[in-house]
């Protein structure tokens, strides 16, 4: 099999994700690259959950709609589902839905009953089924079973062991691949474990879908991975305490959605003013207002842009996958303490919560360092003026000066000024250090192509969309540009990678195509767009039908 | 060292003649001299402030300072203190910052119990944007925002934070700096929430000197601050913020010992001590 997708479904509260995860990680015991899609409804118990498993040689940054197995825990996976089913694809079932006119229907429930588990563990006898319908050792189930589960080890492996045998005919079976396994991470994942990288010693957040799962990672690994986590009253108080923490020395992240993100505002032009380092990240969903929460889009790009009063540089990274997740976190916290400055990453629904095989980034990246005081004769000052407008940072509690910090315009030294030259002055330095920015930035990957480089037809993308954007361009010999940067957007580098190609086709998970928006203000003009706002995101499937449409 | 002299700054002092910010702030410096004479580091002192016109206090210090924006006085200031432990952490906030724009913020520090000091200069009506009413100003009070009357009963701080937990609870008043400077001290040496609240009269748009005058008195030795909630709660309610025949008592309400955030969060781990991040070690085992 060069690749095939598993579609697990049931009721919230099944614990279908975790059965995902399971058979996520026997793909990948196999040597399979997998790509897991989580799609849950905003609610605790009841509704319906799924997710799809796609595993294949190569990289795989996508699911598809179509499936080749669909392994149902109730009748609304089947009824949803079975339209997705590949000729020759296989149902497995609870046996206890009746009615079903075809598949093999297994009694998970009696399984677990009769060995004495708790309800949760028939996910364990619907993972050995699917392993045995995949032509999946015992062994390799059992080793997957024993580096994942601690509690009642025993008892799942044979609740799982019991449905296997049920299982009397493999579909196909799933060779393994020469590859080493790789672990599995989701994007939020990534993103946290590239800021730790990066030195990350604080991890500040209200808990909001799809951002939620940093927190928790972080909190659950925090003794392992040497960061604290605080969970506040609010966004205000998460952004407002991190700037704190920020001017005493901390490298600290925050992290929300749209909606907590608009509470921390004030805070990224407070940052901007006292130019203490933050980095924020943005998990977008779909909005306006509470929005769907619990599913994707890409509609805050324009608003984490323009967030906060007043003018003071930024930098806003858009990773695409769980690499350039890790990547661009890391990157971020290191520029936003080089020039003192706040820093964002856009993630989204897409990206935050699906799982991708990860493979650790080879070489060094750039890593600016802190600019810090050294010292010296005179007074400290928070804001001296310097050629590259960054002051070298000092900390209360540092022998010999004094920091004031000040969301106040202010002089040198941090007391308050409205006298006009030194404010004007004082604005003159913040944004000299965007030059710095770009300057640095241009020493690093900013903007990405994929496909084929000649193509006249180039699909411009950003974020998670470029998973999906860059399988249909391959098969269809199309090219695609993506930018990591999109503030100080890197206009050069877009251009370069823009090429000769003279049609350029906007592929975006929003109603309006920000990103359209934003590169014609740089003269940079979609001849077309493929929007999505449907709050589901593109598959390569899906997408190439749209764009066969739109190239015919 | 600092003395009195040294801990001013260059600033121009801008708030009105006869402000009572500036009892306050001879209060401050007074308790840091002393405090300093007692052992503590000048460097390992920030104020932190909110906006308004207490706020200019910071530029009016020379310490370490973070001159936050309105309402957003105990974050940072709870961030700062996790960020470094050994560092004395002194908040000052307005009524308008501590009791409106920052409301949920003063509740949960005094949950959380955060080893910090809150001083709020508490005159009852926004100075810096020209008097309007503010939680703490009686009801009726005609402001430019209420003309014919503020409609609502102020809310007492006293008894808020004592349900909120605060470990440290005080009130100050201005005019009588050295029992102010007292309670700053006892406060920052208090480890745990610290609330003072200080009455301070503001002489352009609500001057109360000589209603306060006429009804501040001190608490005697043994009369509160104790751990008996029941003893803080009635001294609080002696005066509503809103009675005009009432006698208003001054100094520690209550006291008492609980964990605190940072002991709690950080353990026996300061943050900026923390070593052995191994990403890729915890990468490699994830397999």
């Amino acid at each position: 099999m060069k690749e095939f997708s598993v579609l697990i479904g049931g009721k919230a509260g099944d614990g279908i994700k975790q059965a995902g995860i399971m058979a996520a990680k026997i793909f990948g015991e196999l040597g399979y690259r997998v790509f897991l899609y989580d799609d849950y409804p905003s609610l605790i118990r009841g509704g319906h959950n799924f997710c799809i498993i796609r595993a294949k040689k190569e990289q795989v940054l996508s699911h598809n709609n179509q499936v080749d197995v669909i392994l149902a825990l109730n009748r609304e996976t089947i009824e949803r589902h079975q339209h997705r089913l590949k000729k020759g694809g296989e149902i497995i079932y609870s046996s206890r839905i009746e009615g079903v006119s075809r598949g093999v229907g297994i009694g998970f429930e009696e399984i677990v009953k009769e060995l004495g588990g708790i309800p949760i563990m028939k996910n364990s006898a619907a993972i050995g089924a699917l392993s045995a319908l995949l032509g999946i050792e015992r062994q390799v189930l059992d080793g997957v079973f024993e580096k994942n589960i601690n509690k009642q080890l025993d008892l799942n492996k044979e609740i799982a062991g019991r449905a296997y045998a049920e299982i009397k005919e493999v579909l196909f079976k799933v060779e393994r691949l020469d590859s080493e396994p790789l672990p599995l991470f989701t994007g939020n994942e990534a993103i946290a474990l590239g800021a730790v990288n990066a030195g990350l010693d604080l991890y500040i957040a209200y808990p909001m879908t799809p951002a939620t799962s940093i927190l928790h990672f972080l909190a659950e690994q925090q003794d392992r991975l040497g960061v604290v986590t605080v969970h506040p009253e609010n966004e205000i108080s998460v952004a407002t305490m991190a700037l704190g923490a920020a001017y005493a020395g901390a490298r600290t992240m925050v992290g929300t959605s749209g909606g907590g993100f608009a509470l921390m505002t004030e805070t990224v032009s407070f940052a901007g003013q006292a130019e203490i380092p933050i980095l924020f990240v943005e998990c977008q969903r779909a909005g306006p207002g509470t929005g769907v929460p619990t599913y994707t889009m890409q509609a805050d790009l324009l608003f984490v842009l323009n967030s906060g009063h007043g003018d003071f540089p930024r930098l806003v990274v858009a990773p695409g996958d769980a690499e350039e997740a890790f990547y661009l976190s890391g990157l971020a916290l290191d520029a936003a303490w080089h020039f003192q400055i706040p820093a964002f990453l856009l993630s989204d629904k897409h990206l935050s919560e699906s799982i991708f095989s990860f493979t650790y980034p080879e070489g060094e990246r750039e890593k600016p360092p802190m600019v810090a005081w050294k010292g010296g004769e005179g007074q400290y000052k928070r804001y001296a003026f310097t050629e590259s407008g960054i002051s070298p940072l000092a900390f209360p509690g540092q022998k010999g000066c004094i920091v004031k910090a000040t969301s106040y315009e202010h002089d040198e030294y941090g007391i308050t000024t409205e006298e006009p030259e030194k404010i004007m002055k004082m604005q003159d330095k913040r944004l000299k250090k965007k030059e710095g920015l770009v300057h640095f930035l241009e020493k690093t990957e900013q903007v990405k192509v994929y496909g084929d480089r000649d193509s006249k037809t180039c699909l411009v993308c950003w974020g998670s969309t470029k998973g999906a954007c860059v399988e249909a361009a391959l098969e269809l010999g199309l090219k695609v540009v993506q930018p990591l940067v999109v503030e100080p957007f890197p206009e050069r580098q877009f251009r370069q990678a823009l090429g000769s190609s003279n049609r350029l086709i906007g592929v975006e998970v929003n109603a309006t195509g920000q990103l359209s928006r934003l590169l014609s203000s740089y003269g940079i003009h979609m001849d077309s767009t493929i929007l999505r706002y449907d709050s589901l995101p593109f598959t390569p499937d899906d997408l190439k039908g749209r764009l066969k449409e739109a190239t015919s | 060292m600092k003395s009195i002299k040294e801990l001013g700054t260059y600033a121009e002092n801008t708030w009105c003649p006869g402000c009572g910010n500036f009892g306050i702030l001879t209060a401050v410096k007074k308790a840091l001299v002393e405090a300093f004479e007692g052992g503590m580091k000048a460097e390992d002192v920030v104020m932190v402030s909110g906006i308004g016109c207490h706020a200019k206090i910071v530029d009016y210090v020379n310490v370490n300072s973070f001159y936050s924006l309105h309402g957003r006085v105990l974050p940072p200031a709870t961030g700062i203190s996790l960020s470094n432990p050994e560092l004395t952490v002194i908040c000052h906030a307005g009524d308008g910052d501590a009791y409106g724009e920052g409301i949920a913020h003063l509740i949960f520090t005094a949950k959380r119990n955060v080893d910090i000091t809150l001083i709020v200069h508490d005159n009852r009506v926004y100075g810096l944007t020209t008097g309007q009413f503010t939680p703490t100003s009686p009801e009726g009070f005609k402001g430019r925002s209420t003309p014919k009357g503020s409609p609502e009963r102020p809310i007492n701080p006293l008894e808020l934070v004592l349900s909120a937990g605060a470990t440290f609870v005080a009130r100050g008043y201005s005019g009588k700096i050295g029992h102010l400077k007292n309670l700053i001290l006892e406060g920052v040496s208090h480890r745990g929430f610290s609330f003072i609240e200080v009455l301070q009269p503001c002489y352009t748009f609500f001057n109360t000197y000589s209603f306060y005058n006429e009804r501040v008195y001190e608490l005697e030795e043994g009369e509160g601050g104790t751990s008996d909630r029941n003893l803080a709660v009635s001294l609080a309610r002696k005066w509503s913020y809103d009675s005009v025949d009432a006698s208003i008592p001054i100094g520690i309400f209550y006291k008492e010992q609980r964990p605190t955030f940072q002991e709690r969060i950080l353990g026996d781990r300061p943050l900026l001590k923390r070593k052995g991040q191994d990403v890729f070690g915890f990468i490699k085992e994830a397999v």
